[in-house]
């Protein structure tokens, strides 16, 4: 329980951190009371409006309800920079709460989700600020809740449907392709489906086969259903908030390694587009698309390349379907040389349709062929060292980009 | 405690319906039990669950006499003229639209897989007519009945199979996939079990909008109907949705059409338990057996079952024993029925079983009877005109209803979403 309410900022960073750079970091926690955390140097990440001055008191309730109200505590700290910092995980759960406050036909329905709350934390506390209806444990038949998560989209809800692995949804596969993407189409129009399905997927750290599974190629071909990747706090909570308030169907991909990110996001309120994608870092020389984790690798071989004086664009593609064309063109206009980099497999991979979406468009403006580097069509190795060799490493970016570029 | 306590249930007679040689051809099968045959044998976590009633009911209680057939004491009609005469209308126009629909197929108007309700009426309009607006249906592909029962104009249907633009579904869904928003019928599903979570979700969000947004109604909660045949009692879908909904008590009943026979596949070949009402206790919920040619039966227990899941004492599992007289669809030859056993069934054809019971009780006339035939005739005549003089969908229909956001189709090249392109609307443009 402690480990998740409050992580407090203990040490002051040597340069100031702008919002849209992440530092990974391990959760530290905090002993002090909240009203320690507020006038210390420290930072407040996050407590509820309603806390009155008593620090215990203060953990072990329910969660952020409104950013905007943080903005006068903060405000009235000795730090001033703008905004909480908080994990990835927390910012899902805030985005998650927001949109339930606002709206009461928003629920989560999944295994664990309730009393657990989540496998991954995501919604912790949410059941018991919300209630077991609204927040439901359901029994382990994926296919079926997710396929009553569509019944009760159709009906006026708006459920957003846990996976505890991404893997699990491919029980769930029935349901996704047939009935959710389908239905708004085969009824001419007359149902909409809501529905956010979301849940922790990609390779971890040496989680086995089945856990470390990549399923973003399998859903991309469902027409009538949106797909969104997130990568860091701040794009995780805007992305979620969109995804809800979306009258599509959305599957919001996460990433087991990425729930610890740690980054200061805004006070207020933000939803953030469900079909852009985001500039990670400008750049000269070659395009550089990718998303989800392997934008950490692509960040960290940047630095490499960065120094043996290439000038990379990375573009985090966040929209997995359909594709944002017009960043990703102008991108392709400045610098002709294109590299994707996913945790996808090669095979039909979402890589393969960028691929292919970008020479239907934008093959005049080609310097060099495409690369893609995607993750080995290998079941997920247990080793860890197979388990490396099947990702995508920084390594290879950096040599694929001299390669590119000669 | 009877599980349908406001229905008169005759004593209790044990009999052991273990071989499954007794269905068809011999007498009707009785699937009544009393508690104690249950007692007597070990389901040890039936009895140590809290009380709930755990046995099935057969429920001949149209007639208190079970060697009688309908014709029971003439003074004693089970429904009022009013009624019966809606029953007929609803059960004569199912069979009609039915048989146009067969015609049409051969004659080149509709297309693909098409699969009628010829025989099964009995379940729907027993059901159906007496559910409101705002309740829900879920069916499968043998769906065009279902949609008719609940109100969706035949004309709307029937353009739908004609795969025209004023179709129900706007000529996107066809014979598999009929949806009414209006009606509320949330489909017609072309694969088995994919609708009982659909209706688990619907009755989910019945539920919610009384306990979270509190908004109850006086008649109580809005029930929803799931239609599906004995093939999909096999599937995980079917037993995961039993779970659910008696875990949450959802508003829902589960009503099998086991009309024996899923294609080719006979239920007793498929099934290591053919009674299918015995998996409702299983979960905890009344399962019912009811003789699915009998429309009265058929409504009485529905109007028990409905009952309880608006109060909100959870689903019920209803086995309706029925059969199609036509094959699995129109393109099914359908050769491995028995002539015998087609027989029998259509020997308890529903319509002329509830004619007899209207005449024999003085309900109405053999002529007020026939007018109502001329008058379905005549609808289900024009439903056909108005299909034929439909226009077909436009080019520009195409991509219209792939997302209700069209933003979902993303940004294109220029900036722009691909939504905003005029050849969108032309049904043409690059997406």
């Amino acid at each position: 329980m402690a480990s998740l309410q409050m992580a407090a900022l203990l040490s002051a960073p040597s340069t100031p951190v702008p919002s849209d750079r992440v530092r990974l970091g391990a959760l530290r926690l905090s002993a002090s009371s909240s009203s320690a955390a507020r006038n210390g140097g420290a930072l407040v990440v996050r407590s509820e409006a309603k806390v009155s001055g008593g620090g215990a008191s203060a953990r072990g309730l329910s969660l952020i309800t409104h950013a905007v109200a943080e903005k006068a505590a903060a405000a009235s700290s000795a730090d001033s920079k703008p905004g909480h910092e908080l994990l990835l995980f927390e910012a899902l759960r805030e985005g998650l709460d927001e949109e339930m406050e606002r709206d009461p036909t928003v629920c989560v329905m999944g295994e664990d989700v309730g009393h657990y709350g989540g496998s991954y934390k995501v919604t912790k506390g949410l059941a018991t600020k919300y209630g077991d209806l609204r927040v439901l444990d359901t029994p382990i038949a994926e296919n079926s809740f997710t396929g009553m998560g569509i019944g009760s989209a159709m009906t006026g809800l708006r459920p957003v449907v846990e996976g505890m692995n991404m893997g699990f949804l491919l029980l769930a596969y029935n349901q996704i392709s047939n009935n959710c993407g389908m239905l708004h189409y085969t009824s001419g129009g007359q149902f909409k489906i809501p529905i956010v399905i979301r849940g922790p997927g990609g390779v971890g750290r040496q989680l086995g086969a089945e856990h470390s599974q990549r399923l973003e190629s399998y859903f991309q071909s469902i027409p009538g259903l949106q797909m969104v990747a997130c990568s860091t706090p701040y794009n995780a909570k805007g992305l979620m908030k969109a995804a809800i308030r979306s009258e599509n169907p959305v599957v919001l991909f996460e990433h087991v390694l990425l729930y610890n990110l740690k980054e200061r996001i805004p006070d207020e309120e933000y939803v953030l587009s469900l079909e852009e994608a985001e500039m990670v870092r400008p750049g000269e020389h070659v395009t550089i698309l990718t998303y989800s984790r392997m934008r950490y690798h692509v960040m960290q071989a940047a630095k490499t390349l960065v120094n043996k004086g290439y000038d990379p664009e990375v573009i985090d593609i966040r929209s997995l379907k359909p594709f944002d064309l017009y960043t990703i063109g102008n991108s392709i206009k400045k610098t002709h040389r294109v590299l994707i980099v996913e945790e996808c497999m090669r095979t039909g991979g979402i890589g393969a349709s960028l691929r292919s979406a970008i020479i239907d468009n934008f093959w005049d403006y080609l310097d060099a062929p495409i690369l893609c580097l995607s993750s080995q069509d290998v079941p997920t190795p247990y080793a860890g060292t197979l388990e490396n060799w099947t990702v995508v490493q920084p390594e290879q970016i950096v040599a694929a980009v001299e390669q590119l570029c000669k | 405690m009877a599980a349908f306590s406001a229905v008169k249930i005759p004593p209790p007679q044990f009999t052991t319906v273990r071989s499954s040689s007794q269905r068809p051809g011999s007498s009707p099968a009785h699937f009544a039990h009393s508690p104690s045959a249950f007692n007597s044998i070990s389901f040890g976590s039936a009895k140590s669950v809290r009380s709930r009633p755990l046995f099935a009911v057969s429920s001949d209680v149209v007639s208190s006499d079970k060697t009688k057939p309908a014709s029971s004491s003439a003074s004693n009609p089970a429904v009022t003229r009013e009624v019966a005469l809606e029953l007929y209308e609803d059960m004569v126009l199912g069979r009609a639209f039915e048989d146009m629909c067969a015609q049409m197929y051969y004659r080149g108007k509709m297309f693909g897989f098409v699969h009628l309700y010829n025989g099964q009426e009995a379940v729907s309009t027993g059901f159906i007519k007496l559910l409101n607006q705002s309740d829900k249906v879920v069916s499968t592909y043998r769906d065009h009945v279902h949609a008719l029962s609940k109100g969706v104009p035949s004309r709307e249907v029937m353009a739908e199979l004609f795969g025209k633009a004023t179709g129900c579904c706007r000529g996107q869904g066809g014979s598999m996939h009929m949806f009414s928003a209006a009606h509320n019928v949330l489909g017609g599903f072309a694969f088995i079990g994919e609708g009982i979570p659909v209706a688990t979700g619907a009755a989910f969000s019945a539920k919610y909008h009384h306990e979270v947004l509190k908004q109850s109604k006086p008649e109580g909660l809005d029930v929803t109907l799931a239609f599906f045949g004995d093939g999909t009692c096999n599937n995980g879908q079917f037993f995961e949705c039993l779970n659910m909904a008696q875990l949450w008590k959802l508003p829902i009943i589960f009503v099998v059409e086991n009309n024996l026979w899923a294609i080719g596949m006979s239920h007793l070949r498929a099934t290591s338990d053919p009674e299918i009402w015995k998996k409702g206790p299983a979960f905890g919920m009344p399962g019912v057996h009811v003789d699915g040619m009998d429309v009265l039966k058929v409504r009485e227990v529905a109007q028990e079952a409905i009952a309880r899941a608006r109060r909100g004492e959870g689903p019920t599992l209803v086995e309706c024993e029925t059969y199609r007289f036509r094959g699995h669809s129109l393109a099914d030859p359908d050769e491995l029925r028995k002539p015998d056993e087609k027989a029998h069934y259509a020997a308890r054809d529903p319509i002329i079983a509830l004619k007899k019971y209207i005449i024999e009780h003085g309900l109405a006339s053999e002529s007020e009877l026939k007018s109502i035939d001329k008058k379905i005739d005549d609808v289900v005549e024009d439903a056909v005109e108005f299909a034929d003089s439909s226009p077909l969908p436009p080019r520009t229909q195409l991509l219209e209803n792939v997302f209700a956001d069209p933003k979902g189709f993303g940004i294109g090249p220029d900036g722009k979403y691909r939504c905003e392109d005029p050849l969108f609307t032309q049904g043409t443009a690059q997406v």
